[in-house]
């Protein structure tokens, strides 16, 4: 049956449309900014849409905050933590915050979907990731309120104060989760601004936070784009600032913060090395490739962005990989066979646009998936490129899109040298089947967050952040806590 | 326990069983106790134990431990946490039982809410102990070298007289949160609300053998307990010196671990319960290309 | 793990040991899992997976009333539905190969033998040859034979391949699966080395299970055997057989196979030339599915014939 003259054809066998049922969402049709416990309209009267990238369409109206809308939401942050949550014993804190993580698992579907409706993401990752991971945060997170002496041994524990949080629109309510939980479990009151591309499900968080009866001004919410997150960031009543975004924006808030007591960390770009030996899992270390910068759009900043491959295998890889990418689904979020979703914004798609048009001007070669993508909306085909320099721009730069640099590696150390040659220190990854030699190389990248035969795994139990310019303090696990506890 | 027909209307009343491997059940012995409030009112039967029910409990236990230990420490939380939900939503049950053997309705209800806020404390210890109890180790030569807990495997848990509520909870929740299937003993009144919860305990997604709840006499069974060869650890409350100093003795049988807790409250919420009957076993691996 | 040499009747060859990382392929599985197969897609699907079937009966009890009826059944899978594909093969044991070619004759269901002292080939190889020349002497399209695990397991690859090879030859023009057991290699990058040996020794399927054990065909199982079929295409221009065997019972396990198979190996693999499931009771269940989706109502299994 091998000769291949008697096999009778393949059927063209494809997936007919599977798209995720929308009619349970009721979205308003305006927002206002959650602060005290109440949902307010903004002092100026001035809203601004949001809307659905796979399709241009506007899903709603969406407050934008002003410097006296942030004054209010800071100073009821203040009330609240002064008289009420600094108070609370640390057990009765935990059920607020185990209540709230209820609710996230009980509206989980609902959840899912706006989060793809706004931001452009797979409904399956949303529906298998995003919403599952922001539950868990909050029940990881909860166990520790009243625990917090067990966390730093021989200190007393005591919370900041009030935070002002400011988060991407790349994982919406995931990067809720994971700066509220720890937030408010280590007895802080907070502020949030969410990205001005993805606030629905922030705003649905507002609503989670009234249902779980948090005490009023523990949680507020002003949405709005840079103006108003500058204006949190200034306020002078904040005691710590938590930010994820740019590398550029990060540096700003640095310097802006600098002749304050202010507590910041920061979450920014990086451009991750991802490794792969010649004595790996092959067809594993490909999923890791697929895992590492297709997915989510490539809209991650721990992507596995710059591949090295050992020459001995390149072959194999390259040619594995493009046959992999080749059955990566582009197209609508809202259905469950999509693996690569809507690109966030239209200036998102034209700077990865412009990196691709860089890259071909550098002299690199560019491959991209054959497959089809709907005609409105934002969209960027899996691409990667071929005969780059460490010195191209699309090798140095974050791109923050579906692209991948390939290069080449002959030892280990060279790899090593490569992968710890960028300013950026996020991320990391390596495929090897040898022991010895994933400890070897983790200990080797000078990175955060080091992936050994997988890639791009989240746990609310396990740090996250990174050296260098990928910024600095860590979320998530025991060393989570720190930035958002006083030890004396 | 019993109530009364009231509106002409007459109540139909619970039989106390065993938990066992999942199921309810009486002792294969078919033997009984009463039960008396302190006044002397007859309030029902519970169980009497065999030393069979002992051995039952402990296979079944040993059965479910493989797959407890398995289970991740994210689900072991949520799965103590629906206990507390769902003795929450049994509370006022609860405090009635608590009450018909003898406590003031405050104490009833003071203890029924420190039973539930237990169990939402040591579910949150669940995905955090390794973080506080494990280490990685900074060995002077080229290895990696790290500590993790590993559940004993099969604990039997002695509950006191005092708290018959909270005393068990007390006693179970450690235990398990660490990984480890429990077979718990509850003695005279108390075995009345230790039934009760294995209520609790069967809607909560536990998974059947983790748990294992037996009532009968202290003095017919204490024994069977340290001298099991399949019990890896015992941890008993009450009783006294020349008690423990029997079961220490027994125990070096099989090198059981022993464990004695006091019956003071202050004491309940403490992550070294949990550290007591966990191994730590540390691994070495080098580090090289 | 070494690197392994025949020394039988056909050529000497080599394997390269390939690794693979049992949590990653089950994620890839699990991800595979959640395509979601709907409306004309599923019909299509189903219908495809119904043609890939071996219907198979291998019981000690098996007498020829019983194999008449398989066949029956094989042929008539719910006469209300005229549309139905007919399923690709019969599967039986030698002795019952006569019966299944008198009540499949002029028809276009194969009829495939298990053959050398199936299930656990704990035969001298001359018992094993002679237990293959008989049943395609019977009549029998296909053979299904078992490796030797024991050997296997010793590291004898060589004498593994060399068994292989002759009982290729000992079937002629009939076509070879070979059962890896897969629920006794241990490992999946066991089950890597034997798909690879048993494609090299010149086998035209692997196949995961007797079905006489647990486990047989898990989904992990089968993405490293598939992706054996994809590397030996790439390196020889050869395109193998794969079938899944024991424990696929309903209609989203064969949906799952099929997506599987569409993204690791391609479309031209969805053929029953090329793919085939073996199962006894995956037909009624794709056919309650089938009703369903033309009636919109969940079915019943009084509505369909046992056999």
């Amino acid at each position: 049956m091998t000769d291949t003259a008697t096999i009778s054809k393949g059927s063209d066998w494809g997936y007919a449309p599977a798209p995720e049922s929308t009619d349970h969402i009721r979205l308003k049709d305006r927002y206002g900014l959650f602060i005290d416990g109440k949902f307010t309209p903004p002092a100026s009267g001035k809203y601004f849409k949001t809307i659905n990238p796979a399709n241009e369409k506007v899903l709603a109206e969406v407050a934008e905050a002003g410097e006296k809308d942030v004054d209010r939401a800071v100073q009821a942050a203040r009330k609240a933590h002064d008289k009420v949550w600094r108070k609370m014993s640390g057990r009765e804190r935990g059920k607020y915050v185990y209540r709230i993580a209820r609710i996230i698992q009980e509206r989980a579907r609902e959840l899912a979907v706006v989060e793809s409706m706004d931001g452009g993401k797979p409904i399956r990752e949303s529906r298998d990731v995003d919403i599952p991971l922001s539950a868990a945060h909050f029940f990881y997170h909860a166990g520790w309120a009243d625990k917090l002496s067990y966390a730093f041994p021989g200190k007393k524990v005591s919370p900041v104060g009030v935070a002002g949080q400011i988060i991407p629109w790349n994982f919406p309510l995931l990067m809720v989760a994971w700066k509220v939980a720890p937030a408010l479990a280590c007895g802080n009151t907070v502020v949030l601004k969410p990205a001005e591309t993805t606030p629905l499900t922030a705003l649905l968080f507002a609503e989670i936070c009234q249902e779980a009866g948090l005490p009023d001004g523990v949680f507020n919410l002003v949405t709005g784009a840079g103006a108003t997150g500058a204006a949190l960031v200034k306020h002078p009543d904040l005691d710590k600032v938590a930010f994820t975004g740019s590398t550029d924006v990060g540096k700003a808030i640095q310097k802006a913060l600098a002749g304050r007591g202010t507590k910041l960390t920061l979450e920014l770009g990086g451009k991750a090395a991802h490794i792969i030996f010649e004595d790996a899992t092959i067809d594993q270390a490909v999923e890791g490739i697929i895992n590492g910068i297709y997915f989510n759009q490539g809209h991650v900043c721990c992507a596995g962005s710059r591949l090295f491959v050992q020459e001995s295998v390149e072959e194999e890889v390259i040619a594995k990989l493009k046959a992999r990418m080749e059955t990566l689904i582009v197209g609508d979020p809202l259905d469950k066979n999509t693996d690569i979703g809507a690109i966030n914004s239209r200036a998102q798609c034209d700077r990865i646009n412009d990196y691709l048009k860089i890259g071909v001007e550098e002299g690199a070669e560019l491959f991209q998936t054959r497959c089809s993508v709907p005609g409105k909306g934002f969209w960027v085909r899996p691409s990667f490129f071929t005969k780059v320099a460490q010195s191209h721009r699309i090798v140095q730069e974050e791109i923050f899109g579906p692209v991948l640099a390939i290069q080449t590696f002959r030892t280990l150390n060279e790899a090593l040298e490569k992968a710890n040659n960028t300013p950026y220190g996020l991320s990391g990854g390596v495929w090897t089947d040898k022991g010895s030699k994933i400890f070897k190389v983790t200990r080797g990248i000078r990175a955060g967050v080091i992936w050994a035969n997988t890639f791009n795994k989240f746990d609310p139990t396990s740090p996250f952040g990174g050296y260098k310019e990928s910024g600095y303090g860590r979320e998530g696990g025991r060393h989570g806590l720190k930035p958002y506890v006083e030890l004396t | 326990m019993s109530r009364n027909g009231h509106n002409g209307r007459l109540d139909v009343r619970k039989t106390y069983k065993m938990l066992i491997g999942g199921a309810f059940v009486r002792s294969e012995s078919g033997r009984a106790l009463d039960v008396e409030a302190p006044g002397g009112r007859w309030l029902g039967h519970v169980c009497r134990a065999s030393r069979k029910d002992f051995r039952n409990a402990v296979v079944a236990a040993r059965k479910a431990a493989p797959g407890w230990a398995n289970t991740t420490a994210y689900l072991k939380g949520q799965i103590l946490y629906r206990a507390a939900e769902m003795l929450e939503g049994r509370a006022a049950g609860f405090e009635t039982v608590l009450q018909s053997i003898g406590l003031s309705a405050p104490a009833a209800k003071a203890e029924v809410a420190d039973s539930i806020d237990l169990l939402v404390y040591y579910a949150g210890w669940s995905d955090k102990y390794l973080q506080v109890f494990g280490a990685v180790n900074p060995v002077a030569s080229s290895h990696f070298n790290f500590s993790v807990t590993e559940p004993m495997g099969v604990v039997a848990f002695v509950a006191g007289e005092k708290r018959p509520l909270l005393d068990l909870v007390a006693g179970i929740a450690p235990i398990i949160v660490g990984g480890n299937a429990v077979v718990a003993l509850s003695t005279g009144r108390a075995a009345v609300a230790a039934m009760e919860l294995g209520e609790v305990l069967e809607t909560s997604d536990l998974p059947g053998g983790v748990v294992n709840l037996l009532c009968g006499l202290r003095s017919e069974l204490i024994a069977q307990t340290a001298g099991h060869m399949d019990v890896n650890a015992l941890v008993v409350q009450g009783g006294d010196a020349k008690e423990a100093a029997s079961l220490r003795e027994a125990c070096a049988l099989n090198l059981k671990r022993f464990f004695l807790r006091p019956d003071r409250s202050r004491d309940d919420e403490d992550p070294y319960r949990i550290l007591d009957t966990v191994e730590i076993k540390t691994t070495w691996h080098p580090v090289g290309g | 793990m070494t690197t392994g040499y025949a020394n039988g009747t056909t050529t000497t060859f080599k394997i390269q040991p390939h690794p693979v990382d049992e949590v990653g392929i089950k994620e890839r599985a699990a991800r595979l899992a959640t395509r979601s197969i709907k409306k004309s897609s599923k019909i299509e699907g189903l219908k495809l997976a119904l043609s890939m079937i071996d219907l198979t009966t291998l019981e000690g009890a098996d007498t020829p009333g019983r194999v008449r009826q398989l066949c029956a059944k094989a042929l008539h899978l719910h006469s209300a539905r005229p549309d139905l594909p007919l399923v690709a093969a019969v599967c039986v044991y030698p002795t019952m190969v006569r019966i299944a070619r008198e009540a499949l004759k002029g028809t276009p269901v194969k009829i495939a033998a298990v053959a050398t002292a199936f299930p656990s080939g704990m035969n001298p190889l001359e018992v094993k040859l002679e237990d293959t020349r008989y049943a395609v002497g019977e009549g029998a399209d296909e053979i299904d034979m078992v490796i030797s695990r024991g050997d296997f397991l010793r590291g004898d690859y060589g004498r593994v391949a060399d068994e292989i090879a002759q009982v290729k030859q000992a079937c002629g023009r009939a076509h070879l699966k070979v059962i890896l057991e897969t629920g006794e290699l241990g490992t999946l990058d066991r089950v890597r080395l034997a798909s690879d040996l048993a494609m090299a020794a010149g086998a035209d399927f692997i196949k995961t299970s007797t079905g006489k054990i647990q486990p047989a065909a898990t989904p992990e199982v089968v993405l490293v055997m598939l992706q054996a079929i994809y590397d030996f295409h790439r390196k020889t221009g050869k395109k193998i057989g794969m079938k899944p065997a024991g424990g696929i019972a309903n209609s989203k396990q064969a949906l799952h196979l099929l997506v599987m198979v569409r993204e690791v190996l391609g479309p031209d693999w969805l053929t029953p030339d090329l793919f085939r499931i073996g199962a006894s009771r995956l037909p009624n269940d794709i056919l309650m599915q089938l009703e369903k989706e033309r009636t919109g109502v969940y079915q019943g299994v009084d509505y369909f014939s046992n056999d």
